[in-house]
């Protein structure tokens, strides 16, 4: 690291911290989704990518549609989001009727059964939008960047995903943890007899929740194309590292999953300017490994008695 | 039921069914197929050991491993250090800046053989680096795991993970491995030309020989006391662990034994296919590799091995013909294949080739031996 000085240093750290914010939200989008779905119900949805590929297609045809309107092309995000949230939704909606209902006691199967899921999603994004990657017209006002001094300067757009990824974070944390729905969500995960038997529809619950979990993959996508061009595979790529954000937060914590995408996102993202990026990957997957055997049940251990 | 019974028609890969393995790979298919037909099998046959692996592990060890290609990556990369070191000889690399190093190292501006190219210049030493370092890899990582008791979909998660590892880095560190097109251009082995008619055909008797021969591995360790204990470990941990057996080391063993044999597979690839590349060590491959045991069925080791021929067959077929329909078809059968058929092709044979043999006249003594098929699924 010989050659910065150490002003330099810093802000090196702080610009690589910021580029790193995008990829933690993103992450935590993702990871929220998965933590949902994984934390409450034991499934392992490994299309999970593919949903947020499915929002980010949603969000790429309203920037199209609405590009037609003068005017209008600055806001098409505001439609977008909703749109993205609902078509995912509806799909793992689908998904978990047709699939996932008849493999909730084999969690192992889950994994095989989306993963051919998964290539079907693949192959249907691959033949509607085309194998190219397609990228959306970034609104004006997310264009611009923020510079507090000389050297640092933050994009715009880091900072608007990273507030949505707050409100997001904080939408899902009042649904599992203040709402009606939650607590009949963590009712079945904690004893699902006991809950069917006190009157919640446990099928329902099932179905809402892993809907819900692909909703909010539908939203990572919508702000993935803010940073990133979308091609039918981009879901692929982000998977094995949401799933270990969700196995190293520990699953079923909330506090635990935004941790470590934090940390993840961040280790990543400071050691990328130092090492590039494979070996930054590489480093950080082992980390995290390592420190997953140490302590195989996450950062924050839920209380859930298995 | 004897144990003569069960030893010669039980659910694990009778001796019957075995002849008829080896009498389809080494009569009927050299007779039927030519040599560019034989030699795809050939190489489908490599995958099937390491779906040979995954039925042990994964069907009666109850470990899913989404790592597989790591091994068979270790031990194909082994076979190709190899041969890529006998290709680059300083005679044929003169034009090189530093004649005698495999030429993309000379293209990445290496000048110096890295260190651990160096013991791959003998024979002896790449053929036991075959039969050992993915065993090796595989008691690392299956000692830092199940001596932790991580288990289950933590595991299959790591596993996957570890598999992304090693493709970053092979591909990042082209100047070392040959980065994404792999190592290329393989030719000779000890001076034998391994491209040529008669070496193929030989490639191929060696390959389905050892794939035979680890059948019969799979089989004496399943109806060994091991196995029995293997199974009980897969449906009832804890209560194995409670009656005094020390579960994470019959884990760590069978998860070496299917490391092993994947590294044999990844070794006979590379000897038939002449290169390897990163994109037989990955998330994909890795996958593809447990869609042939569970579409095989998970619980038959000859499932197993048949489920890598077919699947990789019609993977041949279709996507020449349909590339855009394969990928949908693989992924349907795959699902249907998990929803309905959890135990493959080989339980709907378990279920049907009774009924048909007491309809032949030949042998109406076993038909009742068929109600073992059953017993041991959780």
């Amino acid at each position: 690291m010989d050659g910065f000085t150490t002003q330099e240093l810093m802000a090196i750290l702080a610009m690589q911290g910021f580029a790193g914010v995008s990829f933690f939200s993103v992450l935590l989008l993702m990871a929220l989704g998965l933590a949902i779905i994984y934390g409450q119900m034991r499934v392992i949805n490994m299309a999970h990518g593919e949903f947020m590929v499915m929002g980010a297609y949603a969000t790429y045809l309203c920037s199209i549609t609405l590009g037609q309107f003068p005017g209008m092309t600055d806001y098409y995000l505001f439609l977008a989001l909703p749109i993205a949230f609902a078509s995912a939704f509806a799909m793992g909606y689908l998904v978990e009727w047709v699939l996932i209902r008849h493999l909730y006691h084999r969690p192992l199967d889950t994994l095989l059964a989306t993963w051919g899921l998964a290539l079907i999603m693949q192959q249907g994004f691959r033949s509607i939008f085309g194998a190219r990657e397609v990228s959306v017209t970034v609104p004006g006002w997310l264009r611009g960047s923020y510079q507090p001094t000389m050297m640092i300067d933050i994009p715009l757009n880091g900072i608007a995903i990273l507030v949505l990824t707050l409100f997001v974070t904080l939408g899902v944390w009042w649904l599992l943890f203040r709402s009606r729905w939650g607590l009949r969500v963590r009712c079945t995960t904690a004893n699902r007899e006991m809950s069917g038997a006190i009157g919640i529809n446990t099928k329902r619950v099932d179905r809402m929740t892993f809907a819900l979990g692909c909703g909010i993959a539908g939203i990572a996508g919508a702000a993935f194309t803010t940073i990133s061009s979308t091609g039918p595979t981009s879901g692929s790529l982000y998977i094995v590292d949401t799933f270990l954000v969700v196995v190293f937060g520990g699953a079923g914590s909330l506090l635990g999953t935004i941790a470590s995408a934090f940390s993840i996102a961040q280790a990543q993202s400071v050691m990328e300017f130092f090492m590039g990026g494979s070996m930054a990957k590489v480093l950080t997957l082992l980390t995290v490994i390592a420190i997953l055997l140490m302590r195989p049940e996450g950062l924050v251990a839920s209380k859930v008695r298995r | 039921m004897t144990l003569i019974n069960r030893l010669f028609t039980g659910r694990h890969a009778s001796l019957g069914g075995i002849a008829l393995l080896a009498l389809i790979l080494i009569v009927v298919m050299p007779m039927a197929l030519d040599l560019y037909r034989l030699n795809l099998a050939g190489r489908y046959l490599t995958y099937a050991f390491v779906a040979l692996g995954l039925v042990l592990c994964w069907g009666y060890g109850g470990i899913l491993s989404l790592g597989q290609g790591i091994f068979f990556g270790v031990g194909g990369y082994a076979m190709a250090m190899f041969l890529k070191l006998e290709a680059s000889d300083p005679e044929s690399t003169s034009i090189q800046t530093t004649p005698g190093i495999p030429d993309f190292m000379d293209w990445n501006r290496i000048t110096e053989l890295p260190w651990f190219w160096v013991p791959f210049e003998s024979l002896t030493f790449t053929i036991l680096a075959v039969l050992t370092l993915p065993a090796a890899f595989a008691f690392v990582i299956g000692y830092a795991m199940f001596k932790r008791r991580v288990s289950g979909v933590y595991f299959a998660i790591i596993t996957q993970a570890l598999a992304v590892v090693l493709t970053i880095l092979i591909v990042g560190q082209q100047g070392y491995t040959g980065g994404i097109n792999g190592i290329t251009d393989l030719r000779t082995l000890k001076g034998w030309d391994i491209r040529d008619d008669s070496s193929q055909y030989l490639l191929y008797y060696l390959n389905a020989v050892l794939l035979i021969g680890c059948v019969l591995i799979g089989r004496w360790v399943l109806s060994s006391k091991y196995g029995r204990i293997l199974t009980a470990l897969r449906d009832r941990e804890d209560r194995v662990r409670f009656s005094g057996y020390d579960v994470a080391n019959f884990k760590i063993f069978i998860f070496c034994l299917a490391a092993f044999m994947s590294g044999i597979g990844g070794a006979m690839f590379t000897l038939q296919v002449g290169f390897m590349s990163p994109s037989f060590v990955g998330i994909v491959p890795s996958i593809e590799f447990v869609i042939f045991a569970a579409v095989g069925g998970r619980l038959s080791l000859l499932g197993g091995v048949y489920g890598a021929l077919l699947v990789s067959y019609a993977k041949t077929l279709f996507a020449e013909a349909y590339p855009q329909l394969w990928q949908v078809m693989i992924g349907t059968v795959f699902i249907l294949v998990v929803l309905i058929l959890p135990y493959g092709l080989a339980s709907v044979v378990d279920r049907y080739w009774p009924l048909l043999r007491s309809r032949l006249p030949l042998a109406r003594r076993s038909s009742a031996s068929s109600s073992s098929t059953t017993e041991s699924r959780p």
